[in-house]
């Protein structure tokens, strides 16, 4: 391995589920094959069972329950819970917040994905050209990824303070007058926004940078020496061959926008009025500071049900990719 | 200079400009926390801003872990994150290595539904398993931030696509030689998983430190939290008013997880971008 920093190509495909090297498969069937299976069956018990026996009491149940729970009127912690079948879906839809959740998650998903793929590639270029320093950069821009999201929000509300925050500094020496980014709509949503970019940017640019050190030299020195510009190089080239890494990114950034708590908790906690509150900070706000458990429940099987879709997409999209490679 | 050069030599000037660009407005952030929290208020309540601090001081720290319990909240993280992913990491090795290297029954299954979890949201699993911790009496305990967050798919995940590519005459060969079934895993397959151990690892730790959500429901107790809910409980006892001190704690909170990136970058990256590679 080289000293790039940067992982392998998202285009090389996984290895083979090739048959294990277990000479216990080809053991025949005397009385020595019968104790060796058995003892396999126990070490699998002792090896893989505890991790398998967490996912089911931890992951599957709670998943089951929740669908469950769904259906009930029942607040947190209370003994009492009605079935009320669909009613806190039929809710939900007829909720006069419901709009306005829906809407300002997709402004957040279209905008924190949009902007981190296009400023992710424009950055990954930038990584690529063989110039001094761009180990350096490289780690300042992933550095971001790898801290925690609330400590970020809280560091960048100070960069937000309308009266000594750094970022009313530098707009005040182009001279621009700074908003209300607290308070006054849309800045709120705005002010989240740029911070989860600010976070997920670096991610972005190094998978992207990983797609592009695999495209081959001698197409884009075919293309230039065929007179075709950078720009258009980039285009025809070098955009289509990364198109199974765009859509990998596209997926990831989709499901883990929609999932993003800790920098709207910090910052703004779903306020003011409601105008960062997302999909999935609605399902902590109804859950555990209202506490209508049942009705959270409900808004989570709603989330689940667009992941799911989004995944499935993907799913679809990862057996088409082997015919374009 | 010939024409084509200076052509050259232009796009490369203004690349290198747009890069320090983007260092500077990608770095700032950090370095503005870590200078507020070494400002005196006087300082950091200055119009028109005041760039360096005059001095260094150190109130803001002091200040921050006279609110809350600073260090026992770093030593509360530091023990959740290790035993964390430690245990993490040793459930995804023998996880895999069952279902790589055993024969079983029902094996298919098995990896099913332990790869089916990565598409299971968190988050649909809160209000559950909340009601299950608290029904366990492990609200506010360790236990109840740890256990639910234990069981390991992404690591059983990699740990698997590695041990396929393990040459299968060395595993032979222990076997000939008697060895069983843990002295193959810890003796011949872990010595031989270095890269991925590391990277697993890597990705577990920095999960476990930065995880919020489940820390900050299970634990309102101050002695039990982890740093990033500590710094909550500072948000909300100083609110807004106070920069100096939360700031300082900001850099307890993230400080930690910055140097083990500086220092294995690397291994941490790799891990982190596994996903493109294997999804």
């Amino acid at each position: 391995m080289t000293t790039v920093d940067t992982p392998p190509a998202p285009t090389a495909p996984a290895p083979p589920a090739s048959v294990p090297p277990s000479s216990t498969r080809r053991a025949p069937r005397t009385r020595l094959g019968t104790r060796r299976r058995r003892s396999a069956l126990v070490w699998a018990l002792i090896l893989a069972g505890p991790n398998v026996a967490l996912l089911l009491v931890f992951v599957y149940r709670p998943l089951l329950e929740s669908f469950y729970l769904s259906t009930l009127q029942w607040n947190l912690g209370s003994p009492v819970a009605r079935s009320i079948g669909l009613g806190n879906y039929v809710a939900w839809f007829n909720a006069p917040s419901t709009p306005t959740v829906v809407t300002t998650t997709l402004v957040f998903t279209l905008a924190t994905v949009g902007g981190a793929m296009v400023l992710g590639l424009g950055l990954a270029l930038l990584l690529d050209r063989k110039i001094a320093g761009r180990g350096f950069a490289r780690t300042v821009a992933f550095a971001p990824y790898v801290l925690s999201g609330f400590a970020v929000g809280i560091l960048w509300l100070f960069m937000f303070d309308p009266r000594y925050g750094l970022v009313q500094e530098l707009l005040g020496l182009v001279g621009l007058p700074s908003p209300q980014w607290y308070t006054e709509r849309p800045w709120p949503l705005v002010m989240v926004i740029v911070v989860y970019l600010w976070k997920n940017l670096g991610y972005v640019a190094l998978i992207y940078l990983a797609g592009l050190q695999s495209v081959p030299q001698d197409l884009k020195d075919a293309a230039a020496l065929d007179g075709a510009s950078p720009a258009r190089t980039l285009w025809s080239i070098v955009l289509p061959l990364l198109t199974p890494t765009t859509f990998f990114l596209l997926v990831t950034m989709l499901l883990s926008s929609l999932q993003s708590f800790d920098i709207i908790k910090a910052m703004t906690q779903g306020g003011p009025l409601g105008s960062t509150t997302t999909l999935m900070y609605s399902i902590y706000q109804e859950g555990f500071v209202n506490g209508r458990a049942g009705y959270a429940s409900a808004v989570a099987t709603v989330l689940f049900l667009v992941l799911l879709v989004v995944t499935a997409v993907q799913m679809r999209f990862v057996q088409r990719k082997v015919h374009y490679a | 200079m010939s024409v084509i050069t200076s052509r050259r030599a232009a796009p490369r000037a203004g690349s290198y400009v747009a890069m320090v660009l983007a260092t500077i407005v990608l770095g700032a952030p950090l370095l503005w926390m870590v200078l507020a929290s070494v400002k005196t208020p006087g300082e950091l309540y200055q119009l028109p801003l005041q760039w360096l601090p005059s001095q260094l001081t150190t109130d803001n720290y002091a200040q921050a872990a006279e609110t809350v319990p600073l260090g026992r909240l770093l030593l509360n993280s530091i023990g959740l994150t290790i035993a964390g992913a430690g245990l993490k990491v040793v459930l995804g090795l023998c996880c895999a290595y069952a279902l790589v290297f055993l024969d079983f029954p029902f094996k298919k299954i098995v990896f099913g539904l332990v790869i089916a979890t990565l598409m299971i949201p968190p988050q649909i699993t809160i209000i559950p398993n909340y009601t299950l911790v608290a029904s366990l009496g492990w609200l506010n305990t360790y236990q109840g931030i740890l256990v639910p967050g234990l069981a390991s798919a992404f690591g059983t995940f990699l740990f698997r696509q590695h041990f396929l590519t393990l040459p299968a005459s060395i595993l032979e060969a222990a076997e000939l030689d008697g060895a069983g079934h843990w002295r193959k895993l810890w003796r011949f397959v872990v010595p031989m998983s270095a890269p991925t151990l590391a990277a697993v690892a890597l990705v577990s730790v920095v999960t476990e430190w930065n995880d919020y959500l489940w820390p900050f429901l299970v634990i309102d107790n101050p002695q039990k939290m982890t740093l990033p809910v500590g710094l909550t409980l500072l948000q909300n006892i100083d609110g807004m008013t106070n920069w100096g001190v939360l700031l300082a704690a900001t850099v307890v909170v993230t400080l930690p997880i910055l140097l083990v990136f500086l220092v294995l970058q690397r291994r941490l990256v790799a891990g982190l971008t596994a996903g493109a590679v294997t999804g």
